[in-house]
């Protein structure tokens, strides 16, 4: 597989800050690729300067080896699914999806109202058609946002933080089936979001930004189990650092006698241990005062506060940052 | 906030459930009734009334006020004044939208063009009508120039007619037009217009498919914010239309002072304020997104 979209030393500089700083990353054909990091780390500019939205400072934007920095929003084959929707009020369903139809150049294809029908059977909105946007929920916005964006068939779909406006309890639901939507039209998604998780569990690969810079891109299990830095470590989970060592909390073992053969074991005192059902969050306290904590699977013995504990892993499990 | 609370609950108890409401409702609602209500209500008894010799009014009951309304020569100035007034806010709309959307678009330098539209408030309307004759007359700041440079042999007839007027009530009306507008305009989410350009609408047609259909509230309430001062304008049309441009509200007027036919005065501007009414109602009754809004 090719790339369809590559960033060379894209650049985003705002007077006061540097919003991108020399950004590169090749993003394959067909790829679900995440864009994660804190906020103000500069994805969501990164989002905005493919989408032409924003005038990059330096560097280029190649869609399909054609560069397109220069070109405006309305002449790039990208789209992109807004994190408030932006659908436009006025529009029932069906105009809001039609929009982009009836302005990409080239006019309205012949078969505008076949992938209409396409994407409404797709995305379940049969029935809502002539329906306002204000008469939908936050999940029906979603999927018109959608509907809009897929109908132009786009190089690269750009999603910014879609889930986000969602309640709580839904976004699990609708990540799963944004990622099954993605395999099934197979359109490259670019998709921008703040939460580990989110990016872990529907992505093929992730490129982690902070402060405007890449940190590391990989497969989830890549960068989870082979962090490159202690910020890309800590950014997709916790992290017990020990003499610049990295353990995992779910790596971490815990028992009353000291393990057998185990290599690195060392003595702590349990501060607190939380029952969450599926596990069992028990932080302890080196001799030195270190923090050390232990996500245990349950069924796991409890251990009491000021209880004294081994803690220990296996090597294979440690977290090596380059140096 | 807990304090405010308290002295809600005060007032609350004060005044019963609606206490707050009735208390920041009952200033406006009395200068309501006192200095409109009544005053309306004493204009419509007097449609009924003879006129007196001087002016007031005589108790003999009559109808002939409303009677004398069905003369074709004034539904002629009415319809003359309708389409007047709705030619100027025709104008209005024209020059009114464009420049606000350049003042919402003008980013920091937006104040200081809010305040240019609102400047000429700052001097009196009659003092700037005035201004204006004073450019427009025969022997006036454009004839003057025009004639020295010998462009016209003979003063151009700018002022004392139907352009003049035209000309007044745009210039005196469009501030109306572009405030609330701007407004609107202002308060548009900016992601439409860039969802819009993202789904490849080009800047022209963002500007008809998203920003106008968008500015609708705005530009309706500017119209009607127009249209209506347009509709009883009289100072405009006598000073800048002379006499000769007879319009609704040069004609009340009129009855009011010269011809001191105070009841039948009061019969015609009922008659304009009832037809402005029906006019009204279904721009007030209207629903759904940015309908009834401002009525």
């Amino acid at each position: 597989m090719g790339e369809v979209l590559e960033l060379r030393g894209l650049s985003r500089y705002y007077p006061a800050h540097k919003a991108l700083d020399g950004l590169s990353l090749k993003i394959l054909e067909g790829e679900f690729f995440s864009l994660l990091g804190p906020s103000g780390c500069g994805k969501t500019t990164t989002l905005r300067l493919v989408a032409g939205l924003e005038e990059p400072t330096g560097g280029r934007i190649l869609l399909r080896g054609e560069a397109i920095e220069q070109r405006r929003p309305y002449d790039r084959n990208v789209s992109t699914v807004f994190q408030n929707y932006a659908l436009f009020p006025h529009l029932t369903v069906r105009e809001n999806i039609e929009f982009g139809l009836q302005h990409r150049r080239g006019g309205r294809p012949a078969e505008a109202g076949k992938r209409i029908a396409e994407v409404v059977e797709m995305l379940q909105l049969g029935g809502k058609q002539d329906r306002s946007p204000a008469q939908l929920s936050g999940g029906e916005k979603q999927r018109v946002a959608l509907a809009r964006s897929l109908i132009l068939h786009p190089d690269v779909l750009l999603l910014d933080e879609p889930l986000s406006a969602l309640d709580p309890n839904l976004r699990k639901e609708v990540g799963v089936e944004l990622r099954a939507l993605q395999r099934r039209v197979g359109i490259t998604f670019l998709f921008v979001t703040h939460d580990q998780e989110e990016a872990l569990s529907m992505s093929d690969r992730i490129a982690l930004l902070n402060d405007g810079r890449l940190e590391q891109t990989g497969t989830p299990r890549e960068i989870y189990q082979q962090p490159l830095t202690r910020f890309a470590a800590g950014f997709l989970g916790r992290v017990n650092w020990l003499n610049g060592t990295g353990i995992r909390p779910e790596a971490t073992l815990l028992s009353r006698e000291r393990p057998a053969n185990a290599l690195r074991v060392y003595e702590t005192v349990v501060e607190s241990c939380v029952f969450l059902g599926n596990r069992l969050h028990v932080e302890t306290a080196l001799p030195g005062g270190e923090h050390f904590i232990a996500e245990l699977p349950c069924p796991a013995e409890g251990f009491q506060a000021g209880e004294r504990v081994h803690v220990w892993w296996r090597p294979e499990d440690e977290l090596l940052l380059p140096v | 906030m807990r304090q405010f609370e308290s002295q809600r609950l005060k007032l609350r108890r004060r005044f019963g459930g609606d206490g707050l409401r009735a208390l920041f409702l009952t200033p406006s609602a009395v200068l309501l009734i006192a200095l409109l209500g009544v005053p309306m209500a004493i204009v419509f008894a007097y449609t009924f009334l003879t006129r007196g010799t001087y002016g007031g009014v005589t108790s003999a009951w009559t109808l002939e006020n409303w009677q004398r309304l069905a003369d074709p020569l004034y539904a002629g100035i009415l319809f003359k004044s309708f389409a007047i007034a709705a030619v100027s806010t025709l104008f209005c709309l024209a020059l009114g939208f464009p420049l606000a959307l350049f003042i919402s678009r003008a980013g920091r330098r937006k104040g200081l063009y809010l305040h240019l539209v609102i400047l000429p408030f700052w001097t009196s309307f009659l003092v700037r009508t005035y201004a204006w004759m004073f450019l427009l007359r025969d022997t006036g700041l454009i004839n003057t120039v025009l004639l020295k440079l010998g462009l016209i042999s003979q003063p151009l007839p700018l002022l004392y007619n139907y352009g003049a007027v035209l000309l007044g009530l745009v210039y005196t009306y469009l501030p109306f037009m572009v405030l609330p507008v701007y407004a609107t305009l202002e308060r548009m989410d900016r992601s439409l217009l860039e969802a819009a350009a993202d789904l490849g609408a080009r800047p022209l047609q963002v500007l008809w498919r998203v920003v106008l259909p968008l500015s609708r509230p705005g530009l309706r309430a500017g119209a009607i914010l127009v249209f209506i001062p347009c509709l009883g304008a009289f100072l405009i049309p006598d000073l800048l239309g002379g006499g000769k441009t007879i319009l609704v509200g040069t004609l009340v007027q009129n009855q009011f002072t010269t011809a001191r036919d105070w009841p039948f005065g009061s019969a015609l501007s009922m008659a304009l304020m009832g037809v402005v009414l029906l006019l009204m109602l279904p721009l007030a009754r209207k629903d759904g997104p940015g309908g009834g809004d401002l009525l």
